[in-house]
């Protein structure tokens, strides 16, 4: 079985938020900021090499980026892909249609037939909720989403949601798209004989076609601070009478 | 006219969809909703208590349960049929997911999490989510017809007390077998008929400092409040708790009357998930932990000592 998983290279989430001068992005030049992989994605990619350790295939990671995301496809190279392959873009942002119909692209023209594609339910920085859903479409596959548990057997994919206390349950046929959940599984810590491995992996770019984007950012903002004027109640277990309290006041406690 | 899909679960009403109906009534009163599957035709009346003339019911012979695929073929070919100016949802899970569908099929944009909509002529303005709303994006849509849900418990159900019930029209989708493929099977539990995370009225939530074994307390609180148990991502990862109950960016969103935050320093991605509650209350052995500063109120200790505390004086409290 061969998967695709499609990862993005993010800024790391800071304690304190600020944006660039011109507010089209997260400021990444503070001492402290640096890049990482989106959680939903660092478990797609973990569910797509156990996949492959059951039933044998490669693990492709395809991400649509600047140059600089070859750093994160290499540390999923550390953890079980075997191959990557970089859409490389300018630094401008691509909106979620034109980033999905490039993946879709470079998914299916590739050398290799894919019998699944993973993905994150929505990224950890744009939140849109959509690029897996446009590469389904765009595929002709089904996909199951917020997928929080998932196991293949004979073709079959089965696949579990949490909604409230409940699990759901869905069942497609490969190839299918399954876009999942931080949750899912707990990724696995590179080694260092698989960060020395990943180092001689190869990553193919190809260049996407560009189109305007339809929903386009015009500027970022950051939501009013909090003014941090939490009322203490007390200190110690000695506390708690004032908690009761409060618990009455707000009606929780009757 | 705007176009809003309210979704249900086997003839629940989906209260967070209540929400994107008042966001659609703020900007147009002339709101109609499309519900999905024969089991909604008994609560859509209902609707018309949240300013709803016209509630569209796509029935169909393979629409038993949630089928996501198919009821964004369907909304998608209704929204073609009514060219309304918008169609909106609720930014919950299914909510996200239904209008994807919808807009990728139709290969039109999609705005997720909204918390502002001015719609225009081919190009509307929307302010929206990134970062689970730690920062907003101000963005243009482009497109003839927009496709958004709105942020959850940014906009208030607003029920309009003496209003009319809305008119029932069934609709036919023309579904193909590949669009009902993909559907709810079967449900396990969780069961035991818990109060679910997302839904609950108090969360008594707890991080790092509570350690592996002092979550005993927060359950006794939890059942003593008649709330549920929450966790930080550091507690699942550690598997200390399950993820259902993980609150914050990449587990549940909640807002619920009050939050207790125990032992939880109040990361980026924590507060994400819990900002919305109405009342918060943090318990940290550490004054200066960041999440002191979306508290309104603090009890600064240590959980081992100060929770049995509370649980001993609530206990008291109720008699």
């Amino acid at each position: 079985m061969n998967v695709a998983v499609c990862i993005k290279r993010v800024p790391l989430s800071p304690g304190r938020w600020s944006l660039t001068p011109d507010a089209t992005a997260i400021d990444t030049s503070g001492s402290a900021m640096g890049w990482t992989l989106s959680p939903h994605e660092e478990c797609a990619t973990e569910a797509a090499v156990q996949l492959i350790e059951a039933d044998g295939g490669e693990v492709t990671a395809f991400s649509l980026g600047t140059a600089d995301s070859t750093e994160q496809i290499r540390e999923l190279m550390a953890v079980g892909v075997s191959r990557g392959v970089l859409l490389e873009t300018g630094a401008d942002e691509w909106d979620p249609q034109a980033t999905a119909a490039a993946l879709a692209s470079a998914i299916r023209d590739d050398a290799t037939t894919y019998d699944m594609v993973i993905v994150g339910t929505e990224s950890a920085d744009t939140s849109g909720y959509q690029v897996g859903v446009r590469i389904a479409h765009a595929l002709g596959w089904p996909i199951v989403t917020n997928v929080k548990g998932l196991s293949v057997t004979g073709g079959v994919a089965r696949c579990e949601r949490v909604v409230g206390t409940d699990r759901e349950v869905y069942e497609v046929s490969l190839p299918a798209v399954i876009a999942v959940k931080d949750g899912v599984n707990i990724p696995r810590y590179p080694s260092v004989p698989g960060r020395i491995k990943a180092r001689k992996k190869p990553i193919d770019t190809v260049a996407p076609t560009a189109t305007p984007a339809r929903l386009e950012k015009i500027r970022l903002a950051l939501p009013p601070q909090e003014t941090g004027t939490a009322t203490v109640l007390g200190t110690g277990p000695e506390a708690a009478p004032r908690v009761v309290e409060v618990l009455k006041e707000i009606g929780v406690l009757t | 006219m705007i176009l809003v899909y309210v979704d249900h679960d086997r003839g629940v009403l989906d209260e967070l969809s209540l929400q994107a109906l008042a966001a659609a009534r703020g900007i147009d009163a002339d709101v109609q909703a499309v519900l999905i599957g024969v089991d909604a035709v008994a609560l859509a009346p209902r609707l018309g208590e949240f300013g709803v003339a016209t509630a569209h019911v796509g029935v169909h012979d393979g629409l038993t349960d949630y089928a996501p695929m198919a009821a964004g073929r369907a909304v998608s070919q209704l929204a073609e049929r009514l060219q309304p100016t918008a169609v909106l949802a609720a930014g919950s899970p299914r909510g996200n997911e239904v209008l994807a569908h919808a807009a990728a099929i139709v290969d039109e944009p999609f705005a997720a999490d909204c918390t502002s909509i001015t719609l225009g002529d081919g190009v509307s303005e929307v302010t929206r989510y990134r970062w689970a709303g730690n920062v907003f994006e101000e963005a243009r849509v482009h497109a003839p017809m927009l496709y958004a849900t709105t942020a959850l418990h940014v906009f208030a159900a607003d029920p309009q007390s003496g209003s009319a019930p809305a008119a029932i029209v069934e609709f036919a989708p023309d579904l193909t077998p590949a669009d009902l493929a993909v559907r709810v099977l079967e449900r396990t539990g969780g069961g035991g008929g818990g109060v679910s995370l997302a839904e609950a009225k108090v969360v008594v939530s707890g991080g790092r400092g509570v350690g592996e074994a002092g979550f005993g307390p927060l359950e006794e609180l939890a059942e003593l409040l008649g709330g549920t148990v929450g966790c930080s991502r550091v507690v699942t990862s550690a598997g200390w708790r399950p993820h259902a109950e993980q609150v914050g960016q990449t587990g549940t969103k909640v807002a619920p009357d009050l939050y207790i935050a125990i032992g939880i320093s109040g990361a980026t991605q924590h507060i994400a998930g819990c900002k919305n509650a109405k009342t918060m209350i943090a318990i940290n052995s550490d004054p200066d932990a960041t999440i002191m500063s979306f508290a309104d109120y603090a009890v600064i200790g240590d959980a081992a000592t100060v929770m049995p505390a509370i649980v001993e004086a609530v206990r008291a409290a109720k008699g």
